[in-house]
């Protein structure tokens, strides 16, 4: 084991895995984490908690992730490069590690243009790229950059993202093998919409053997109306959201939408689920994490697997 | 060249205020090639700040002067003479220029005139692009002539992200990805083994994270 982490085990001994994630407030309360990880707990091998994603500010990450844990949840701390050199990427690699954080998702992160504070500077020192290889090097060498010696190396179960639906297409499994390569143990999707071009990128990464060389777990989000859809469709780049996803959900009345949503949600996971390659399922459903249970459970992964 | 932009003539009259007779200073460098510092651009300012003032009933003398470069010494000592004689300096040149006047003539102010921009080049008539950061360690060779550090919104070296949909950065739709020119230029040079390649870590230290710059050459001290 690489780092022994819940998530770890569970692709390890070969079970399809959940993960979900939780969004940290956009305040100090501790309780609206506790009652996420409370809709969260049991329904998930481990939760991500995001590092002020849009770069909207929110509860650090790392705070997120030690009040999961506390409701006994396993914790995936998402860390970007945006806000950080690489002094502070490495000292919160050890501070997470030495809080018992045992995955990570690497991510570049959203541009601060998008955020309450555009006129913010950026740092950029390293991109995600290296900054899997950094976490690696860590991790298995037991040094810093620098060449001096860790007391103690950080364990971490290395993730990354990818968007397979991002342009130009033909490079986007170059980059999950460089990505692979540079050290992730696992990848998480951008939410998949677009089956079609999803299976097309799959056939590409298996091609490759990809699938072999890292835990590639598919990336979903409920939609809760047919406006949320047209809305991230037009509002998020790279999102592809086919027309005819949007028709299906449309078709409902408004105050059915959102069961239409989780019913489409849960359809694709067991189709997901049959898919070769596919080692587990990301479920980010944004502000709606009291419907985990439902859709994990309708997709007939509950209760999740426990690993020694 | 290094670009810039007018300052609002709001925030000069504001600068200027107190003063009654002041040096108006040009370059012949890059400022007059996007326009911005040269000598015609110190007869335009010059005569709006002295019909402004005299609107206000608080006329002022303006000495228009353009210097050949205001980032050379033997330039800028050409206004030693008469630099006293006046309130003020108000340059329209790069900050780099008003900076070597502030440095030479100590007992003057020194306003700036202009904004200073970036490194770039002229796209066409009136439309200025970045190009250069000047970060001290060129990787242009590995990236098609394409720098990853000024074209991408992240300075990626490992691009492009998520965000790049048909050729487009997700900053700003006027903005071209400039991870999506690095392969389409690395395709057409047939040279994408480059872009496969892991590059480490960036050293920024020979960039402005490293403090002020200087360079020396010895052979020409």
């Amino acid at each position: 084991m690489k780092s022994g982490s819940n998530l770890e085990k569970v692709l390890a001994a070969g079970h399809f895995s959940v993960t979900a994630e939780c969004g940290p407030p956009r305040g100090a309360d501790p309780d609206v984490v506790r009652k996420k990880a409370a809709f969260v707990k049991g329904n998930v091998d481990a939760c991500n908690v995001t590092d002020n994603q849009t770069s909207v500010v929110r509860m650090s990450s790392l705070a997120g992730c030690m009040l999961i844990k506390e409701q006994g949840v396993e914790p995936l701390i998402q860390m970007v490069v945006r806000d950080r050199n690489r002094i502070a990427l490495q000292s919160d690699l050890l501070g997470a590690s030495a809080l018992g954080v045992r995955n990570i998702l690497c991510l570049s992160g959203d541009h601060q243009k998008f955020g309450d504070d555009p006129q913010a500077k950026n740092v950029f020192d390293i991109d995600s790229m290296q900054f899997i290889h950094l976490v690696k090097l860590m991790r298995d060498e037991g040094i810093f950059p620098s060449g001096k010696k860790l007391e103690g190396a950080p364990k971490f179960f290395i993730g990354c993202a990818v968007n397979p639906f991002a342009d130009p297409f033909e490079i986007r499994v170059p980059r999950l093998k460089m990505k692979a390569t540079a050290g992730a143990d696992f990848v998480q999707t951008q939410c998949i919409y677009n089956m079609k071009k999803f299976k097309e990128y799959m056939e590409l990464a298996k091609r490759q053997g990809l699938h072999e060389k890292i835990k590639i777990l598919a990336g979903v989000t409920p939609l809760k109306s047919a406006g949320m859809g047209k809305f991230m469709r037009k509002m998020v780049a790279g999102m592809d959201i086919p027309e005819e996803v949007i028709a299906r959900i449309s078709a409902e009345p408004k105050e059915k939408q959102a069961a239409k949503g989780i019913e489409m949600c849960i359809e694709q996971i067991q189709e997901l689920k049959e898919m070769e390659g596919i080692a587990g399922i990301h479920v980010m459903a944004i502000e709606w994490e009291e419907k985990l249970a439902e859709i994990i459970g309708g997709a007939g992964l509950l209760p999740r697997p426990v690993v020694e | 060249m290094i670009t810039g932009t007018p300052k609002p003539i709001e925030e000069i009259m504001e600068m200027i205020e107190s003063y009654d007779n002041i040096i108006l200073a040009g370059c012949h460098g890059c400022v007059t090639v996007c326009r911005v510092g040269g000598e015609k651009e110190v007869q335009v300012l010059a005569s709006t700040l002295r019909l402004a003032r005299e609107a206000s009933g608080k006329p002022i003398k303006i000495r228009e002067v353009s210097l050949e470069r205001q980032c050379d010494p033997e330039y800028v000592e050409q206004m030693r003479p008469y630099v006293e004689d006046y309130q003020a300096v108000l340059s329209i040149a790069c900050g780099a220029g008003i900076q070597f006047l502030a440095e030479k003539f100590t007992t003057t102010p020194l306003l700036p005139g202009i904004n200073t921009g970036f490194l770039g080049v002229t796209e066409r008539q009136g439309e200025w692009a970045e190009r250069c950061q000047g970060c001290g360690d060129c990787v242009l060779h590995l990236t098609g002539g394409i720098c990853p550090v000024t074209r991408c919104a992240k300075s990626l070296f490992h691009g492009p992200c998520g965000g790049s949909v048909q050729g487009i950065c997700e900053v700003d739709k006027s903005v071209k990805c400039g991870w999506q020119l690095i392969i389409d230029r690395l395709k057409a040079l047939d040279q994408m083994d480059n872009y496969t390649k892991f590059k480490p870590f960036k050293g920024w230290s020979s960039a402005r994270d490293g403090g002020p710059r200087r360079i020396i050459r010895e052979d020409m001290i």
